[in-house]
């Protein structure tokens, strides 16, 4: 780990926010696009 | 073959389905490695100490909130003009994508403007333009969801986005026209005396890479899911048709 020194919190916050961010966006992007992909196959039999 | 051969959803879910995984894959490799290089790897700025890590995340998720809203602003152009449901919905599927990259980069700015500027935000032009533009974001979200009929919303969202064009680009180039401003210039520049050094250039490079990539990846994923959903419901309206 490297040492943040006096802006330790400040950067702890913009990656963990951010890092929060972009892993909501693709999750939810994921479960969305495997619900209709699986509904569209039972769809089709 | 013609490139509009690609707005037929059949075509456009057989060529993007293969593609998919591969993309995936070099977009998550590529964003680890930029942010992990980055982090763990470079020193410290001699003015703003250890906060010039937030770079890495800071310029990408900037430059792809706008660049985002401009392929939106392209594919609205391309349903108004042609009619391609295909375009509409892609637009359509970049627009979450853009309104997390506009979220990302205001936070990790407020974040780190806090210790350089003693101040989280101001009405700076670029952060305030930045700011409308996340408006414009979430009307356009909102005016999708709002909308029943898929066509009049793909109109009356092509035409928000049009309006909001003018903010994607006075945010992109607000720093080059007001200088009154406590948001610095451009960060990067083909000049390499106004660029910044190499030793914090190469990661953020590949952090760039890394972004641009999962913007694509989420991109043709969501496009994929508005193109299922809209045939599902199409096929259900059919059957409800016919027991009626």
């Amino acid at each position: 780990m490297p040492d943040l020194g006096p802006y330790a919190l400040e950067v702890a916050l913009a990656y963990a926010g951010a890092l929060l961010i972009l892993a909501a966006l693709c999750g939810a992007t994921w479960i969305r696009w495997k619900r209709l992909r699986d509904e569209e196959r039972d769809e089709h039999g | 073959m013609s490139l509009w051969s690609y707005a037929n959803p059949r075509r456009f879910l057989d060529v993007t389905t293969p593609a998919l995984p591969w993309l995936w894959g070099a977009a998550l490799l590529l964003t680890a490695t930029g942010l992990l290089w980055g982090f763990f790897l470079t020193p410290d700025d001699y003015r703003q100490g250890s906060t010039v890590k937030i770079i890495y995340l800071h310029v990408p998720s900037a430059m792809l909130a706008i660049n985002a809203w401009i392929m939106m602003l392209v594919a609205s152009l391309i349903w108004l003009v042609r009619r391609h449901h295909v375009s509409a919905l892609a637009a359509r599927a970049a627009a979450p994508v853009g309104l997390a990259m506009t979220l990302v980069a205001l936070w990790t700015g407020a974040v780190w403007g806090s210790p350089m500027w003693g101040t989280w935000w101001a009405w700076d032009p670029r952060l305030t333009s930045f700011f409308i533009l996340l408006l414009f974001y979430l009307g356009y979200v909102a005016l999708w969801e709002a909308v029943p009929d898929p066509d009049t919303a793909a109109d009356l969202t092509s035409g928000l986005c049009l309006v909001g064009s003018v903010f994607a680009l006075l945010s992109r180039y607000a720093v080059n026209f007001w200088s009154q401003g406590l948001h610095q210039g451009a960060t990067l520049s083909l000049d390499a005396r106004e660029n910044i050094a190499d030793v914090f250039w190469l990661p953020l490079l590949v952090c760039i890479a890394g972004f641009v990539l999962l913007f694509v990846a989420l991109v043709l994923t969501r496009t994929q899911t508005e193109i299922r959903a809209r045939r599902l419901r199409a096929l259900r309206l059919r059957a409800r048709g016919a027991e009626a």
